[in-house]
């Protein structure tokens, strides 16, 4: 760990006072990985940001520019090279108890029905298996999956699947969501139509949560607030606050305040993403 | 096909709900009996015309039956000696179920124990692969002069000949497991044990069950040869019998008898792999009606 940090968390303690404490906090945080042969891949170049308790935040940035390694640190997967993860204002660097993690792929086991895989997490966790499939069939009409209990996964369609693999993560009765690119996989319609029903299911809940995206007009539809990271190494390059009113629907993502927020972000990202082209394009 | 009829229902309204019951699960029968007469009937009928010619140009001929016997005569000389054969089959089936029972034990402690250890998978797989190279006609008698005429020998020779293949396909398995996987049940709060037990464990089963297809028609004529070497009992010593007595007609009925327990044993995986991963079943069958 950082031998500066009492002193950095002293620094910016009369802000987290004055906006009560975050529920996830990013201080300064760098990550590279060891390549072999001595080199090194520097793929996060000094994140901060926070996350206020129920909050709803969206990350965009180039692809591959560290997206999911941030997330694998904020879920304790992996240790940052030096910074901190704050849950809660305590360091909590590779401590996995905080939050709850949807990946890229649903990951649904072929082996479990769609109840056995929603219950996973519980289960993993030492609940007994009746109880957690229990709590787990309870939220199936809510996740549009009543009747589908005894499915296995290959007899759904894809939207139906994301859902399933939400539903995993959020039975797990975690405070923090991290979702990694949820609806990526799905065609318009379907990511739409997934959209919208994430919209009035999280309206629901008092869940904290980070989207990964790739779509701008998802993350500012869902979210309070949109980061934009750099080409890799990442770095917050824009942090903007979507101050459109909830519930929202889709009719307001042609107002003007909407609009405005996409066209700032698609500026940002295309920038960003043409940076990271050519750092492809310079590296063959 | 699925994702067609969502989007077609409900990229409107109210989200939460209708979808789901737009699409009900549906299950399929018919397909699959089609399917298991479409794959045996061919075979079959190859078999019946290589049989049919055999009778005729063996009789044609007029080939001594020390050389090789009619088919007819075959079935009809293995009647009538059925009692001895199936006696013998008896104990080559014996010989085969404990050693390969043995097998399977050591297999599955021997495939787990290098799961969780990276310096034992390094030590123990050269050595495995070595074993491997040890030709089976050598050890078989050895194995008769070490631990005589009685079980031990012929289960150990099965259970040589079987375990390999078996430890290799439930290593292959283990290892299928990706990353991400891992990586969601650690944040799920799972530790190396519960990976194993919640992942790595069961996705390795359709390829332990596709192992034991090709371990267990090692098993069988592992015992016969282990018999043929030396034994009091078994198809194998039968054979050698026979033989040496000119009774080439005995000697095909009990390769007659021998094939049958082999296809049986083999069905009889199928059987078993359907009761214990029926998921898996489903799933390839659901695959290949697309
Ligand atoms: N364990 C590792 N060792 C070396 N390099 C890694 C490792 N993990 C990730 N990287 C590199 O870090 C970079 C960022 O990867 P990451 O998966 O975080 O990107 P991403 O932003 O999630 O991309 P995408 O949008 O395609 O999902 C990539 O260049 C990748 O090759
Ligand atoms: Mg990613």
């Amino acid at each position: 760990m950082r031998s500066d940090m009492p002193n950095d968390m002293l620094n910016d303690m009369p802000d987290d006072v004055a906006a009560g404490t975050p529920r996830i906090r990013l201080d300064h945080l760098f990550r590279e990985f060891e390549l072999g042969g001595g080199e090194r891949r520097q793929v996060i170049d000094d994140i901060s940001f926070s996350v206020r308790p129920g909050e709803f935040v969206s990350v965009i940035g180039p692809s591959g520019c560290g997206k999911s390694t941030m997330f694998n640190i904020i879920a304790g997967l992996e240790t940052p090279t030096s910074g901190d993860v704050l849950i809660d204002g305590a360091v909590a660097n590779g401590e996995r108890e905080h939050t709850a993690y949807m990946p890229q792929k649903d990951l649904l086991f072929p082996w479990r029905t769609i109840v056995q895989n929603a219950a996973l997490g519980l289960e993993v966790q030492g609940t007994p298996r009746k109880e957690a499939r229990r709590a787990a069939a309870g939220l199936f009409a809510q996740f549009g999956l009543k009747g589908f209990e005894h499915s296995f996964p290959f007899e759904l369609s894809g939207g139906m699947r994301q859902r399933a693999a939400l539903l995993r993560t959020v039975v797990q009765g975690r405070e923090i969501l991290l979702l990694d690119e949820p609806f990526g996989a799905l065609d318009s319609l379907t990511r739409i139509e997934m959209q919208t029903w994430l919209q009035e299911v999280w309206a629901e809940h008092s869940w904290t949560a980070v989207l990964i995206t790739h779509d701008i007009r998802e993350a500012v539809y869902l979210s309070d607030r949109v980061i934009v990271l750099s080409a890799r190494p990442a770095s917050v390059r824009l942090d903007v606050e979507v101050d459109l009113p909830r519930p929202r629907d889709l009719s307001m993502t042609t107002s003007p305040e909407f609009v405005r927020i996409e066209e700032q972000l698609i500026e940002v990202l295309h920038e960003e993403s043409r940076k990271a082209f050519e750092a492809q394009k310079a590296l063959r | 096909m699925t994702d067609v009829q969502q989007t077609a229902t409900g990229a409107g309204a109210r989200p939460v709900d209708p979808i789901a019951q737009a699409v009900q699960p549906r299950r399929r029968r018919r397909p699959r009996t089609r399917n298991l007469w479409a794959n045996v009937v061919p075979s079959v009928v190859i078999l019946a015309i290589v049989i049919a010619v055999w009778e005729v140009l063996v009789r044609s001929l007029e080939v001594r039956p020390q050389v090789l016997p009619p088919p007819s005569r075959v079935l009809e000389q293995g009647w009538a000696q059925r009692s001895t054969i199936l006696e013998h089959a008896g104990a080559t089936l014996q010989v085969t179920i404990t050693g390969f029972a043995v097998s399977l034990v050591v297999a599955w402690i021997i495939a787990v124990s290098i799961d969780f250890s990276p310096v034992l998978r390094r030590g123990v797989m050269p050595l495995l692969v070595a074993s491997q190279t040890i030709p089976i006609i050598a050890i078989a008698p050895l194995m008769i002069i070490w631990f005589g005429f009685g079980l031990l020998p012929k289960m150990l020779v099965v259970a040589l000949v079987t375990f390999f293949p078996i430890v290799v396909g439930l290593v292959e398995g283990f290892n299928k497991t990706d990353r991400e996987v891992t990586n969601l049940l650690r944040s799920m709060g799972g530790g190396r044990v519960k990976e194993f037990l919640f992942v790595r464990l069961p996705s390795a089963l359709p390829t332990f069950f596709t192992a034991l297809r090709i371990a267990i028609t090692y098993a069988v004529t592992g015992a016969i040869f282990a018999e043929y070497v030396g034994a009091q009992q078994g198809l194998g010593i039968y054979m050698s019998v026979q033989k040496n007595a000119f009774r080439t007609d005995l000697v095909l009925a009990a390769v007659l008898v021998t094939a049958v327990l082999s296809i049986c044993l083999y069905l009889l995986t199928f059987a078993i792999e359907r009761l214990v991963i029926p998921w898996s079943f489903k799933e390839r069958k659901a695959r290949s009606a697309k």
